[in-house]
Order: structure tokens, then sequence, then C-alpha cells
């Protein structure tokens, strides 16, 4: 069985190259939808289901699957090596489980496209460069990992590319990428340098640079792999590119940029967790942007009214509290929320796309993405909206629901960080704030989307999907109503607890330094010492979002689409700056894109045309010139060129036989 | 008289006076054919050193290698001569120092 392991990474490689070369090449192929999909959904299950084994197989010592090697050169040996523990293992399970139900969405879903072929490549690749990117046991595959999503996600983005809107929104996630990506090599440099200062050899692995005492140079690599990681899960200030990264299909949306993508930087955090306690003034600059990040997408969430919008932007908001966990310590809990957050964010995802399918299968709205044109869809869509509505409660914080647990775990570590430092009270009053305004935000989209008046033209009303369709939606929706169960609270001491169950692993077998550490020691500390304050958070936390909810439902509920005036006048002069999402992305072209574009116009075009173009040329004529003085030795007759061969063979003799 | 008896020195004088009377006429002869001759000329001088050298060390390659020097020389002869019959054709004139047509 271990032999198979090497096809958890291989199958998805092999399905993207079958369908892509197989339907690139064949005609025949390309209409035979059915077999392309069950082709891409399968390379994607089956790993799932190997990696489950290996899961249930697993007796806490890593595994390792050795490949080949990639590259050697100097004090450098890269090899294709990768490493089954509890962090990768579960990572692996959300990216192939979560991805092989979006892969069977997307039959039905892209369905009569003609790029379906395409698609279906795409989406196998993209797992097997997440694989990569999450499973490697050293830096460099996993940055092969890191890239390779970027990569594919500007492919799904733009997969409509013939929209020159979307093309430039594929553009604009890519661009904003390679900014991370730059800090993150730069990181890479930093620790091959300092790993060879000896001379030894290294294979960048996370075991030898964990094991490593870093001092001083901690706290760079930590500092350029966060920027790393602000590209790759959209914080601030490289978020900008995710809600534009909707133009994708929604299964995109639902993958890459709600279930695994995005939540590659947490998860090359947790990774190197060890590394980043050596450099807590970074985790403390984390939990700051983490704040600013979430807080501030939340409040243009509530402004939104395209659904998919006002999901990318809560996307990024959930994403902070992501990185306010790694911020504040808590590695183990950030994954717990990565875990939740991809379930019930895909489902959203994944139910938007089918409210967006049966809209413009209407043919009657111009934008099937404004929830101002739906309402009602309840009646029509059974499915769709009742897993909407579970993932909508799941991600405010019900109790008892997946996001519940994962939510108050990042609100009361936080907090406990508070103690040691009081920066992180403050945090933890955003953190609140933020949390209220999700359950707001997320009641009203689902609200104004299955509820309320129907504001469609009623002549025709829509239909639900079909059950390929709908069967995703209902395991997600499952899952984001039990997924939260391994990770009850510690107080309620559940053997299950995944929190324990990870530190205890990942502590027992790697020494405590090379895997993800457990939460930081003065957070552990706080907790015991304050421990009956969780009592208050935990009802606190189930309160409000219990209370937002009521109150939103009820709010819209008495005034339908009025009521967002209603919001408008509350939040004042603020609404409208809401509304325009703080006018970032305008203030990053005044500030970046204009100055560059006006160079490149002046600058760089005098420099192209003057100096490169003059470099050009002045080659070729200087060659020409020294040829014209020297053709004057051609004359042309046959006695001259006789003479120098016969003075050149008598010179050589000479040389032969006197030299 | 000993010395009118042939021995290698003999041979490679031959050969050493007649490559030099065809290098010269190569060099100074401004008729075409005739410059043809003198080329022979140094290619059976060579022809004639290779044979003496074959005899010298006892091996045959040298010998050989005169064939094939042969079969290049027929083979020049024929473009060489074919060029300077289509010469003649058009300029009416087999002077090689007005045929200077071929530089820059």
């Amino acid at each position: 069985m271990e032999a198979l392991y090497p096809l958890i990474i291989l199958l998805p490689l092999l399905g993207s190259a079958i369908i892509g070369l197989v339907g690139f090449s064949s005609e025949g192929f390309r209409k035979q939808e059915g077999l392309i999909g069950s082709i891409g959904t399968f390379a994607v299950a089956i790993p799932f289901f190997l990696l489950l084994f290996a899961r249930f197989a697993f007796d806490g010592e890593p595994i390792d699957i050795q490949l080949f090697t990639w590259m050697e050169a100097g004090n450098l040996s890269i090899s294709f090596n990768y490493r089954l523990d509890e962090l990768s293992f579960l990572m692996g399970m959300i990216v192939t489980g979560v991805g092989s139900l979006i892969h069977m969405y997307s039959i039905g879903y892209m369905h009569g496209d003609s790029g379906y072929y395409k698609f279906f490549a795409y989406l196998n690749l993209f797992i097997f460069a997440m694989l990569n990117l999450i499973l490697s046991d050293n830096m460099a595959v996993m940055f092969l990992g890191w890239e390779g999503v970027g990569v594919c996600s500007y492919l799904l983005i733009g997969f409509w590319f013939q929209d020159m809107a979307k093309a430039k929104a594929a553009q604009k996630a890519f661009i904003a990428n390679r900014i991370g990506d730059f800090a993150f090599l730069v990181a890479m440099f930093m620790i091959f340098t300092e790993l060879t200062a000896t001379g030894e050899t290294t294979a960048l692995t996370f075991t030898e640079i964990l094991d490593h005492a870093w001092g001083d140079k901690a706290y760079w690599i930590c500092l350029l792999l966060f920027i790393a990681a602000t590209g790759k899960s959209a914080q601030i200030p490289l978020f900008v590119w995710l809600p534009d990264a909707m133009a994708g299909p929604t299964p995109v949306s639902a993958l890459i940029h709600a279930a695994t993508m995005v939540t590659s930087g947490i998860y090359m955090i947790a990774r190197l967790s060890g590394l980043y306690l050596a450099a807590p003034e970074v985790l403390t600059i984390i939990v700051v942007v983490a704040a600013l990040t979430s807080v501030m997408a939340a409040f243009i969430a509530v402004a939104q009214n395209d659904i998919k919008g006002v999901l990318a932007y809560s996307t990024v908001s959930q994403l902070g509290f992501m990185f306010m966990a790694l911020g504040a310590g808590a590695f183990t809990t950030a994954i717990f929320h990565v875990m939740t957050h991809a379930f019930f964010k895909a489902c959203l995802f994944l139910g938007s796309g089918s409210v967006i399918h049966a809209m413009e299968h209407m043919h009657t709205v111009k934008d099937p993405q404004d929830i101002r044109t739906m309402g009602g869809l309840r009646k029509y869509m059974p499915s769709t909206s009742k897993t909407f509505w579970i993932s909508t409660l799941a991600i405010s914080g019900i109790p008892l629901l997946s996001g519940f647990f994962s939510k108050d775990e990042i609100l009361s570590s936080v907090f406990f960080q508070g103690y040691s430092n009081s920066l992180y009270f403050v945090v933890y009053a955003v953190a609140f704030i933020t949390a209220a305004l999700t359950a707001f935000y997320m009641t009203r989209v689902t609200f104004l989307t299955f509820n309320g008046k129907e504001r469609f033209p009623q002549e025709k009303h829509p239909h639900e999907s079909p059950a390929i369709m709908t069967i995703p939606l209902w395991i997600l929706a499952i899952l984001a109503v039990v997924g939260g169960y391994v990770g009850i609270p510690a107080l309620l001491g559940h053997p299950l607890h995944i929190l324990h169950v990870l530190n205890d692993l990942w502590l027992a077998h790697d020494g405590g330094e090379t895997g993800l550490v457990a939460n930081s020691t003065a957070m552990i500390e706080n907790m015991h010492h304050h421990h009956s304050m969780e009592y208050i958070l935990l009802p606190l936390s189930a309160a409000l979002a219990i209370f937002m909810v009521w109150f939103t439902f009820n709010f819209y509920k008495k005034n339908d689409l009025a009521g967002d005036e209603k919001v408008a006048k509350f939040f004042g002069p603020l609404y409208p700056a809401m509304q325009g999402k703080f006018y970032i992305d305008e203030l990053y072209n005044r500030i970046f894109i204009h100055p560059f574009v006006w160079i490149g116009d002046h600058v760089i075009v005098w420099f192209d045309k003057n100096v490169v173009d003059g470099i050009v040329n002045g080659t070729g004529t200087f060659i020409t010139n020294v040829g014209d003085v020297f053709k004057r030795l051609q004359t042309g007759l046959v006695s001259n060129y006789v003479v120098l061969i016969s003075l050149g063979v008598v010179a050589i003799l000479a040389y032969l036989i006197f030299g | 008289m000993e010395f009118l008896t042939p021995n290698t020195y003999s041979y490679l004088t031959v050969a050493l006076i007649m490559f030099t009377l065809g290098a010269i006429g190569v060099m100074t002869r401004r008729n075409g054919i005739v410059v043809f001759m003198c080329i022979e000329l140094m290619l059976n001088a060579v022809n004639l050193s290779l044979v003496t050298f074959s005899r010298m060390h006892n091996d045959a390659n040298g010998s050989m290698l005169v064939f094939f020097v042969m079969c290049v020389a027929a083979a020049e002869a024929v473009v060489g001569l074919a060029v300077i019959i289509a010469l003649f054709r058009n300029k009416l004139d087999i002077d090689i120092n007005n045929v200077n047509i071929f530089k820059w």
C-alpha cells in the first residue's frame, strides 16, 4: 500500500496531462463531457482516499515519500520528497476532499462550455501544484507548488479570456501574487545562505530549517515570508486581487479562492511555526495586519450587492481571522479554521454558483450576480437555499456548527495573548466587531437571495440545479455542521479535540521544534491562569452570533431591500466608502500604477528609442564599416592569392623547421 | 659514376624541381590552361614524393594516397576546364588576370 502513496501527487498531474493533451489533439474526446469530468474527478478523489487510508494507517511517525533528486548544485541538493504528517494529512485531505466535490460540481456547472476539457485540465493541474505545496518536505518544492497554484489561478480566473475584464482580473491576481513570491524567494535565499554558511550541504527541508538556531535572522526571514503570505492569502497590502478574481468560473472561486490556494500562506506559516516563535515581533505585525484586513473586508462586504463579491470580501475577512490566530501563536487554531472555512465557504461559493446558474438561465436580468434582482429563491431552489443557510449560520458562528468552534478558538487565543501584550486585547475587540459584521452581512446576503419578495420578472422562474451540483452542496453543508466537532473547546475535555491531536503528534515526534509547535508558551500559561475567562468568552461570542443573525433576519424581513438604505443611514458618510471598497484600488492606481505608466510612456520610451536602438543599430553600422575597410584586400586575381598562399606555406615550413 | 645511380635523394630532387616549376608557373603565367598544366605538374611532383617515401618506409599507404590524388586531379581538371571554357565563351579571353569578377 505504501508503494501507492506517490500516486497521491502524481494522479492529478496524470489526469491533467491526459485531459489536456488528448483534449487538445482530439475533437471527439473534447465532446465526451462525462468522460472528461469523471477522469478529472477521480484523479482527485483517488488521492483523497489514499490519504484517508494513509491517515488511518498512520502511527504518528512522519511518512516520507521520496521520488527523485530534482537539482544538485554546490551545497544544494533538492529532492522531490514529500512528507505526510498531521499537518499535511489535514491540508491534503481538505484539498483533495473539497477539491473532488468541486470537480464533481463542475461537471454540471461547466456543462456546454466550449473550454470544458481545458477547465478540467487546469483544475487537475491546480490540485497537483497545491499538493506539491502542502506535502513537500522542503522549501524549494513548496515554492514550485506556490508558483504552480499562482499560474493555475491565473489560467482559471482568466478562463473566459475573451472578456477583457476577466483577462485583466487574471493579470491582477498574477502580478499581486508575484510581488509576494519575490519576498518568498528572498527569504528562501536567506535561509539557504544561512544554512550553508558552515559549508554543509543543504536540502532546504523544513526539519533542517526548524532545527537551526536562527537568532536575529529569524526576524527578516519571517517578515519576508509573511509578505509572501499576504500575496497568496489576500491580506493588506496585497489583498486587492482576490475580489477581482471572482471573474473566474464559480467552482474556481470555491476551490481556489475559498478552500485551498488562499490558505497556503497560513499553511506555510504554520509549517514554519517554530521559526516564527523565534521572531515574536513578526507575530505582532501579523496580528495587526490581520485585524485590519479582517475588519476592513467585513465593512466592505456589508455594502456589496454582488453575491460573489460579498463572499469574496468575506473570504478576505476570514483569512484575516486565520492570520490573527497565527499572530497569537495559536497555529493549530488557524489550521482548524482553515478546515472549517474550507467546508462552509466552498459550500457558499458553490451555492452562489448554483444561484447564478439559475439566474443566467432565466435570461431576464442583466446581472445574474446582483442580489437586488433575486429574492424568494427559496421556493424554487430548496437544496441550494438550505445548504446556503446552513453555511451562513456556520460562518456566522452559531453555536454547535463548525464555524463557531474555530472562530471561538481564535477569539479566545487572541484574548489570552492579551495578558502578555495588551495590544492583543485591542485586536480581540476588533475581531469581536468583525465577527458581528460577519453574521450581519452573511445573513443579509442570504436573506436577500433566498427569502423575502421575488424581485425578478414573475412570468419566468429559476430552476434548481441538477443533482450533480446539489450533492456536493449537501456533503459540504453536512461537513460545515459536523466539521467543528473535532475541535470542541478544550474546556469540555473532549478526547477528539483537534488541537490536542495535532499538538501531541507534532510535538511527540518532532521534538517540539520541527513541526507545528503548540500554542505559544505564554498563551498556554495565560490560558491556565485565566481559565475561567473562557467560560465568559464562549457564551459571549455565541450570544453575539445568535443575536446578530436573529436581528439581521428580522431587520430584512421587515424592510426587505429598503433595509440597505437604513444601513446606509446608520453608517452615514462611511457607507459610500464601503461601497467603493475604501477606494484602495484607486489608491494603488494613483500611487503605483500611474507613476509606472508615466515613466513607461516618457522615460522608458526615450531610453528604448535612443539608447537601446542606438546600441543595436550602432553595432550593425560598426561591423559594416570595418568590413568596408578590409574588403579592399580581396583583389579577385588568382595569382595574388597563390603568392599569398605560397608565402604562407613557406612561413609555416620555416617555423616548423627552424622555429 | 656513383652519383648517376638513382637513390632516394634523386627522386626527391626531381620532385622538388617539378614542384618549383609548377609553383612558379601558377604564379607567373596568365594563360588559364597553362596555369592548369602547372597545377598538374605540382600534383605529380607530390605524387612522386609520396611514392618515394612509400618505398623508403616500406609502407604501401603512400602509394595508395597517390591514387586518391590522381582522382582528385582528374576531377579538378574536369571542373577547371569547364570553368575556363565557360569564361572563354563569355569573354573570348582566358587571361586569368582579366577575370577578377569575384572580388567585392
